[in-house]
């Protein structure tokens, strides 16, 4: 398949030269931020919202809104990367560290589990979502972080195929293995690496 | 070639070379492809092919395309694709693909937004969004007729229905824009009395459209009282 060649097709679209290298492989540039959802878009009060460590943890943890907003929040600026091919490159999104949400939580495995409200989940090594890899997010490009788009509160892993950054996220749970979330039970990778093309079960 | 009973997803994934069999012009921008795939496996109704395009300096541009077909069709599967002015690959497929050519495809993919035999159920489709819901409504006919299957459809005008010529009772129509002439049916976008009699006792509904319209159908068959848990929706943005 190496040297096929589609009859009569040619490049339409032209990423900028100082972009390309910011392209994963079969991606293209999205000006929109398209949304992508399982089902009816959840209704999530932030009366009502809370965000849980828990798990294999030495503490577990719930924090409220305002306890979430009083911690140190950072403005996170990233390219995204959706499995169904399209990439918006230089967005920015504003909230938490996943570093400082486990902090004191004392994590006991090396694997975790990202809930939402709505029922949502999937699955992300440890090691993806440390090391200022990953946050949970309320803002997106200055503004609260509309519901479509995971409002009040989503997961942020752009290191990762975009399905990973749970939408409407509710919490982690911390395993001593890697379970197949939602999309990754429905055909999705197992890690979905996007510079590795990691699409679907066998890529 | 082993027979599978559309129940569970194996584990699919090689590109592979298929070849086009025939193109069907189904409205002024969207055709339907059917193309022959050497190492086909049956896809579950709503499942998905990616399309992958080669340029001769190796520039390379994908894509996801619903299957429209049933997978009683052995061998092949055919997709339905909306022409996209600012796209790279649906312009292509309208401009330059025709009979006899090649294209690098692989799937199916992904099992969520795919039928199984549950019934009642109610489809919901705007635009072209309609192409996993005729994989479902074409398999139902062809192994289940029996069962309890309607489609609610919405397009814009008159001449924008795809596979008109196999829209029968189980399916409503409505025109957002500008209905044929001497239509009695319903006009605008869909609304509760559309919905209201489709969704009644479904256990399941499928709506597929743009994330405006899906946002606007799901929100109805929510208020109609079905569980979000029973609403499965696929939805696209302005990509092409």
């Amino acid at each position: 398949m190496g040297n096929f060649v589609s009859r009569g097709f040619a490049r339409r679209r032209q990423t900028p030269e100082e972009l390309a290298d910011r392209v994963p492989p079969g991606q293209y540039v999205e000006r929109g931020f398209p949304v992508l959802t399982a089902g009816p878009t959840p209704r999530v009060d932030t009366d009502a919202w809370g965000f849980r460590i828990d798990g294999m943890v030495g503490r577990e943890k719930e924090l409220t809104w305002e306890e979430f907003h009083a911690l140190p929040f950072e403005t996170v600026p990233c390219d995204i990367h959706c499995v169904t091919k399209w990439s918006k490159l230089g967005t920015s999104f504003g909230g938490v560290s996943v570093d400082t949400l486990l902090e004191d939580a004392d994590p006991q495995g090396g694997y975790a589990t990202a809930y939402s409200y709505g029922g949502y989940t999937t699955n992300v090594p440890l090691a993806d979502l440390t090391g200022g890899k990953a946050w949970v997010v309320t803002e997106h490009e200055g503004e609260p972080l509309p519901r479509e788009h995971g409002g009040p509160a989503r997961l942020l892993v752009p290191h990762l195929y975009f399905w990973k950054s749970a939408k409407w996220v509710a919490g982690l749970r911390i395993m001593d293995h890697d379970e197949p979330g939602f999309w990754e039970q429905n055909g999705y990778h197992i890690r979905g690496d996007p510079w590795k093309e990691e699409r679907y079960w066998n890529d | 070639m082993e027979r599978l009973t559309p129940v569970e997803q194996k584990a699919p994934g090689q590109w592979q070379i298929a070849t086009v069999k025939d193109v069907k012009i189904e409205t002024p921008r969207v055709k339907s492809f059917r193309l022959v795939v050497p190492m086909w496996m049956p896809h579950l109704p709503g499942q998905h092919y990616d399309v992958r395009l080669t340029a001769p300096d190796g520039y390379r541009a994908q894509r996801s395309y619903s299957v429209s077909s049933s997978p009683l069709d052995e061998g092949e599967v055919e997709l339905t694709i909306d022409l996209l002015d600012d796209g790279e690959v649906s312009p292509y497929f309208h401009e330059v693909v025709e009979e006899g050519d090649q294209v690098e495809v692989r799937g199916p993919f992904t099992s969520y937004f795919v039928w199984r035999g549950e019934s009642p159920v109610v489809l919901v489709g705007g635009g072209s969004g309609i192409a996993p819901l005729m994989a479902m409504l074409r398999h139902k006919r062809r192994t289940m007729p029996e069962l309890d299957m309607r489609l609610v459809y919405s397009m814009r005008y008159a001449d924008d229905v795809i596979y008109a010529d196999e829209l029968g009772d189980d399916a409503v129509l409505t025109y957002t824009r500008e209905a044929p002439d001497g239509w009695t049916g319903h006009t605008g976008h869909v609304d509760a009395e559309l919905l209201r009699e489709p969704a009644a006792g479904a256990r399941l509904a499928f709506v597929c459209g743009s994330n405006g319209f899906v946002e606007t159908a799901a929100g109805l068959l929510l208020d109609l009282g079905m569980d979000p848990s029973a609403i499965r929706t696929e939805r696209f943005g302005d990509a092409g």
